[in-house]
């Protein structure tokens, strides 16, 4: 799917572009290419998939956004294709997944992330999404993020 | 830190899907109105006050034919340090949470292969003695990972 050299590429750039006014020109230099060559096999792996898009990630705890929780939802079957999508789409969440059960210790499929300011704010979403999946969810729960244990970015190991 | 009007404006724009391009920081800039020098210099500073994590692309890890697997643990009160230190030293958990629940322990494990997923899980089931629950994606309904700043 991806080559060595798109590898070396993926490896030297999941770190980030440097802050700098050609941030391509300095990296493709560090991986001996051309410039327009690494542009040209970055817009190839995105056309791809496998760059989803070229963007900041901002660190939600810094601009206030303390509170996190995972909402999930035991969601009719037939109807959470439909219905993961429109919860997807909603503003305020920033993950949406239809996961396996775990019966009988984990009646829920479908997993949203909503993030707020307090809890309070993060109930309050927590609502709309409950108004909108309506009566295609039998039980639901919420569970808050207390301490980060480890957070690495997801980072590609080295291949030998 | 303190983010001004111009601050929020270039974390707004820059968290959609930026062209790929010889200058990107040049195309944010004239968007705003803004020198490029500007825009450097103000990244730099979120950057270093850490508002920002990184700026870059975002791979999709399974298109790069990596697996991943959400998974969770319910671990006595009593015995979570110790399991943590378990569970942590494998360089496979890429993010581990603590959470309201019985299922207290959450964690998204990266490996090379779908194989890597199982032998990790099952290594952590072995060296703890407890319950490791997998919750792979069936489907993601992804739009995005914005917040309005």
């Amino acid at each position: 799917m991806i080559d060595a050299r798109d590898r070396e590429i993926i490896e030297a750039l999941q770190g980030g572009l440097p802050l700098v006014p050609a941030p391509y020109a300095q990296m493709a230099e560090i991986l001996g290419m051309d410039e327009d060559a690494l542009l040209y096999r970055l817009a190839e792996l995105k056309s791809r998939g496998v760059i989803r898009r070229i963007a900041a990630a901002p660190n939600h705890y810094k601009l206030g956004m303390t509170s996190n929780g995972m909402t999930v939802w035991d969601v009719d079957d037939d109807r959470i294709t439909k219905l993961g999508v429109r919860i997807g789409a909603l503003p305020f969440v920033t993950h949406c997944y239809e996961r396996p059960r775990a019966l009988p210790d984990w009646p829920y499929n479908l997993f949203a992330m909503v993030h707020g300011a307090d809890r309070d704010e993060v109930e309050a979403k927590r609502a709309e999404i409950a108004a909108i999946l309506g009566d295609a969810c039998r039980v639901k729960d919420i569970l808050y993020s207390t301490r980060i244990l480890k957070k690495t970015g997801l980072r590609l190991k080295a291949k030998g | 830190m303190k983010l001004d009007g111009t601050d929020r404006a270039i974390l707004n724009l820059m968290q959609d899907d930026l062209p790929l391009v010889s200058h990107p920081y040049a195309a944010v800039a004239e968007e705003l109105g803004i020198p490029e020098s500007e825009v450097l210099n103000r990244l730099t500073r979120m950057k270093d006050g850490r508002v920002i994590t990184r700026f870059g692309p975002f791979f999709d890890a399974a298109a790069m034919g990596g697996a991943f697997c959400l998974c969770a643990m319910a671990v006595p009160t009593e015995e979570f340090e110790t399991v943590l230190t378990k569970v942590n030293a494998h360089a496979e958990v890429a993010h581990n949470y603590e959470r309201t629940h019985r299922l207290n322990m959450w964690f998204v494990l990266a490996t090379e292969t779908p194989e890597g997923i199982v032998g990790t899980a099952d290594a952590i089931e072995r060296e703890t003695g407890i319950c490791v629950l997998r919750f792979p994606k069936l489907q993601e309904f992804f739009i995005g990972f914005r917040v309005a700043a």
